[in-house]
This record gives structure tokens, C-alpha cells and sequence, in this order.
């Protein structure tokens, strides 16, 4: 998407100085003239959008946006007439940008769907050997209103085991994920891979062709209410030690690891993380998380597993195709990461 | 227009070797593209903006760039307090998030200085992580409010009237929204971009609480070439994003 930079910012991009020779503590004026026309131009197109309902096809029906932001009609009548033209240009030149970032996304849409295509039938070489070592734990993030489509869903999981993967955690903000595995998922706890999922019941081993794949399914519950319920848990605890400790002689056996001696509550990532193990919000940290809706953003995932995890955005989960599936595995592979170093 | 913008600022070691310079002059590169962004940002009309500085886990660095990057930092710290920058005529309100004991001595002076000599202003926000970790942010929000409650409960008992002590009966559970009120970020709306430069695709325990509705973005350039035309690029991606994060949004609000 540089390519499209260049065409909104074709009047200006000569004007942009290099980065290097930014380097000075004083901005050129020019740079903040630019600033100042742009502000002037930008902020009324991109403040209008609050109002707008910005479907696709509303860009083709076009000015009734800017009639529909209109002011009421005693001030209406105030307005002088440059100004409602150049408030209607604005306006306009704003959806023709949009028209045209949409254009451009189209377009390449169709090729990635080219290139999903030749890969699911093998013909890109580069993609036919899949290293999957270091994927251990797969995350799945889905819009709620899209997790409700249980073909598509399936579709996934299969596509995910024949892959080969180990691991998958689906994740939606509602809980539709949850409601609709968790028929399922009695007594599954068998296969268990580590002690993390002991207090969980949110497992399930998906026994099929001899390929196991364990699925976990969580949802907004785990997230935020999740640590709230950790650090309820954490607080109770300190408190009522407390108050213990006020009812008889402070003794060395009642401070606890989380206070010191000025009795002072100092809780630690570790401690939150011991909590939340115990109230049964805590699992793996997944290597990679494929997000399927229309924006990229986590919705909500459990921090506490979200720290160090790639995030890939896959598009809508009625357009999944394989192809990208491997092409972000692979993307993937070919990432380092030195946490903080 | 978003109203709250989060740069992970990454690369500047990456532009160091590629234009083979010292990794020092990357970082002050850095900085260069750093105040650029915030006056492209305020002429826009984006109120807050916040960038990750420092990562605890950055600690682990080697010594001498760690103690390069403090010494950048204390020497910018200085210029604003100064006021020879440039970004001193928005008027602009500068906070500075995270455990700031683990700063040596003199940085950590210099940011409180900072951020009590701009308290007042009314402009642009900004907010600098340094040294941040989005679960150490949590963790401390668990402890000071722990801190509020013992205090509310000692307070109980001491009005009250019988000597035994009241066992938490008259606190309610946690909720969400007393946490939010003691993270770092209390009065600061979300973010609603959340744009990490050179094409990383983590997040490095960044604002994680706090970006439920974010739009994540991860432009390729590294962050001392990140410019004003990234910028209005990275505003249209959140437009075209903006119905549905807004949709989810309501969503949530009415399950609460």
C-alpha cells in the first residue's frame, strides 16, 4: 500500500523533506505551513466522517452523506454560499479518496486471492514445506457475529489439522464460541499437556486420522474480567490476612510473599499470573494469532497470553482461504524476535 | 478523526545498520521523527498521542546502549524543560507512564519536573512509556487498588463503633472499572490506532488492557522514516475500520 501514499500526497511528497534532514531541533516552516493547509483541508473531510454510515455501497449514492450532516435550518439559512461549495468539495474530494482507497484494496484483494489459489494447489515452491516447529500454540480470533457460522468454523479446525497444528485457542469477545463447543467438551481432560489445563474445562481433544489437536475455546469473560476476578482474589486474600493479623499477635508465620514487613500490598506480575492459574483464566501464550473480521484488532484476548504473540489479520471468516492460512504460517516462520533485547 | 494515537516506536536500530551510522544516531533519528509526528498529529486535531520509549524487557540490552539511551533521553527531557523544542508552542501536557524508579537517577528527576511544570496545559497529551510493561501496568493497578480498599476498610473500622474488624464485608468484588481508574491511563480515552513501525506484527506487551478496540496497524517503514504521508495513510486504513470498531463498541457497551 506505498504505492497508493504517493497518490494522495502527490502535491506534496516533493515538498517532504528526507527524514535526515529532519534531524535539526527546529521544524522548516514550510513543514508547518503544510501542516497548517493540510489541518485545514483533513480535518473538516475526516470530522465529517463521524456521521457518516461508510458502507461500500454508500460511497456509489455518494453526496447524500453530506446532506445527511447537514445543520439545522435556521443556521442552514446563515450560511453564505463559498462556504456551503467549498464544505460540498471537501466533502466530495473526501469520498473520492475513500472511492479510491477502496478501488485499490479491490484490486488487491483479487490478487491475494490469485495467490491463495496457486498456493492451495501447490504450485508456489516456496510455500510447499511447511516448517511448523516453532508454532506450538495457535490463537484464533472471530468477530462474535461471524462465529455463529459453525460451517465456516469447522472448515477452519479441519484446515488447521491438516496442517498439522497442535494447538488452537479460538477466542470471540461474546462467548458464541464457547456456547457452541461446549456441548462437547465433557470430560475431555485426558489428554491435558500441561497442568495449566486442569482448572480449565474449556478443553476438548479433537481425535481424528490419528492427528490430535487440542482446541480451547475462551471468550471476553476471560479477558478483562478475568484479571478482575485475579486481582479480587489477590486482594481477599491480602485483606482478610490482614485482618487476621490485627486480631491477634503479629506473628512471622502470617506475612505473606506479597507483603512486606511495613505490611504494604506489593503485588507482582508473577503473583497476577499465579492468580488468574488459579481461578482457571490462565493457558498457553500463543506464538501466533490470526484475527478473522473485518478490522485487525484483538477484541479483548487475555493480556496476560497476548504479550509476545504475532498478530495477523486475515480478512472476513466467509472468505477465508487456505492459501492464506499457509501464507501466514509462513510469514511465520521467517519472523525473529528478540523480546526486549 | 481518531482522537488517540499509540506509536510503538521500532527500528531504530534496523535504520543505524542500513544507513551504517552509529546505533546512537538512530535513535536520535528517532526523536527527530518523533517530534515531527506529534506536530503533523496536532495539526491534524489528534489530542493524545502515546509512544512506547522503553520496554522494561529493554533492560536487557546491552549496558552501553542502555546507558546511551538514557542519557538521549535525559538530554531531550532537558531541551523541553528549557523550552528550546520545538513541540514547547502546542502547549502540550507530558506525562510519563510506568515504573519510573528503575530510571537512574537524574532522568527520572528530569521527567518529574516534566510532567509537573506542564500539568497545567490544556494542548496536545502526551504520554511517554518509559519504562512500560502493559502487565506490570496491571499489576500495579491491582496493588494500589488493594492500597485503596485496606485504607477504606481501616477507615471503616475505625468509625466503627465495636473493635472487631469489619472482614471486607462491606466491599464489593473488583470490577473492571475500578482498574481502569488506577492504571496510568485513567482519563485518557483508548487508543484507537495502535501503528508499529517496521512491519513488526507484536504488540510486546504494550497497552494490551487498554487496546480492546484498537485498529492495529504495522506499516513497514522503520520508525526514524515514518512521515506525514504514513500518517494520513494510517488515519484513511482507521476510517475505512472506523463502522465497525464503532459497532463493537456499542455492542460491549450494552452487555455491560
Amino acid at each position: 500500500f506505498h504505492f497508493p501514499c504517493a497518490i494522495l500526497a502527490s502535491n506534496a511528497y516533493y515538498l517532504i523533506p528526507h527524514p535526515e534532514i529532519i534531524n535539526s531541533v527546529e521544524l522548516p516552516k514550510f513543514v508547518l505551513c503544510l501542516g497548517r493547509w493540510m489541518h485545514n483541508v483533513l480535518f473538516f473531510l475526516l470530522s465529517t466522517s463521524r456521521n457518516f454510515s461508510l458502507h461500500r455501497e454508500a460511497f456509489v449514492v455518494n453526496e447524500t452523506p453530506v446532506f445527511m450532516n447537514k445543520p439545522p435550518p435556521h443556521v442552514f439559512k446563515l450560511m453564505s454560499l463559498p462556504s456551503m461549495i467549498i464544505k460540498l468539495t471537501l466533502g466530495l474530494l473526501w469520498c473520492i479518496i475513500h472511492l479510491a482507497i477502496s478501488l485499490l484494496s479491490l484490486c488487491s484483494h483479487l490478487i491475494f486471492n490469485l495467490e491463495c489459489s496457486l498456493i492451495s494447489s501447490g504450485l508456489l515452491w516456496k510455500y510447499r514445506n511447511l516448517q511448523l516447529g516453532r508454532l506450538k500454540y495457535l490463537a484464533i480470533v472471530v468477530d462474535s457475529r461471524e462465529a455463529k457460522n459453525t460451517v465456516k468454523i469447522n472448515q477452519l479446525l479441519y484446515w488447521l489439522k491438516t496442517l498439522g497444528v497442535k494447538y488452537v485457542c479460538l477466542y470471540d469477545i461474546d462467548g458464541v464460541l464457547k456456547k457452541l463447543f461446549a456441548p462437547g467438551m465433557n470430560g475431555s481432560r485426558d489428554n491435558n499437556p500441561g497442568d495449566y489445563l486442569d482448572a480449565s474445562a474449556n478443553i476438548k481433544a479433537l481425535d481424528c486420522c490419528q492427528k490430535q489437536m487440542t482446541i480451547e475455546c475462551i471468550s471476553g469473560s476471560d479477558g478483562k474480567e478475568g484479571i478482575a476476578k485475579a486481582a479480587n482474589l489477590l486482594c481477599s486474600s491480602y485483606l482478610n490476612g490482614d485482618s487476621y493479623t490485627q486480631e491477634n499477635v503479629k506473628s512471622e508465620e502470617n506475612v505473606k510473599s506479597e507483603e512486606n514487613v511495613e505490611n504494604e500490598p506489593v503485588f507482582t506480575e508473577t503473583d497476577m499470573a499465579s492468580a488468574l492459574k488459579s481461578i482457571g483464566c490462565a493457558g498457553p501464550e500463543p506464538d501466533l494469532l490470526l484475527v478473522y473480521g473485518p478490522a485487525r484488532c484483538h477484541l479483548g484476548f487475555p493480556t496476560w497470553r497476548l504479550r509476545y504473540t504475532e498478530i495477523m489479520h486475515m480478512g472476513p471468516l466467509k472468505s477465508m482461504k487456505y492459501g492464506a492460512i499457509v501464507k501466514a504460517f509462513h510469514n511465520y516462520s521467517k519472523k525473529h524476535q528478540n523480546y526486549g533485547k | 478523526m481518531p482522537k488517540h494515537i499509540a506509536f510503538i516506536m521500532d527500528g531504530n536500530r534496523r535504520y543505524a545498520k542500513s544507513r551504517s551510522i552509529k546505533q546512537g544516531t538512530g535513535h536520535s533519528v528517532g526523536f527527530a521523527a518523533l517530534m515531527a509526528s506529534l506536530i503533523y498529529c496536532y495539526e491534524m486535531g489528534v489530542k493524545y498521542i502515546t509512544v512506547y520509549a522503553f520496554s522494561i524487557d529493554n533492560f536487557k540490552r546491552d549496558p552501553s546502549e542502555v546507558k546511551t539511551l538514557m542519557e538521549l533521553m535525559e538530554e531531550k527531557i532537558n531541551e523541553l524543560l528549557e523550552n528550546k523544542n520545538v513541540i514547547n508552542k502546542v502547549n502540550c501536557k507530558i506525562n510519563f507512564w510506568g515504573i519510573l524508579d528503575m530510571l537512574p537517577e537524574p532522568v527520572r528527576l528530569a521527567a518529574q519536573k516534566l510532567m509537573a511544570s506542564t500539568a497545567e496545559n490544556t494542548g496536545l497529551v502526551f504520554s511517554v512509556c518509559m519504562p512500560y510493561n502493559s502487565t506490570s501496568e496491571i499489576a500495579n493497578a491491582v496493588t494500589e487498588l488493594c492500597k485503596e480498599r485496606r485504607d477504606m476498610m481501616q477507615g471503616q473500622q475505625a468509625s466503627g463503633r465495636n473493635g472487631r474488624p469489619a472482614n471486607g464485608g462491606a466491599c464489593s468484588d473488583i470490577s473492571v472499572s475500578d482498574l481502569d481508574r488506577h492504571m496510568y491511563t485513567a482519563g485518557c480515552p483508548d487508543p484507537d490506532i495502535v501503528i508499529r513501525t517496521s512491519g513488526e506484527t507484536r504488540l510486546s506487551n504494550f497497552l494490551l488492557w487498554q487496546t480492546t478496540f484498537s485498529h492495529l496497524q504495522n506499516p513497514d517503514p522503520l520508525w526514524p522514516e515514518f512521515s506525514w504521508r504514513h500518517l494520513v495513510w494510517a488515519i484513511l486504513q482507521y476510517q475505512r475500520a472506523y463502522p465497525y470498531i464503532e459497532q463493537n463498541k456499542d455492542l460491549a457497551k450494552k452487555q455491560l
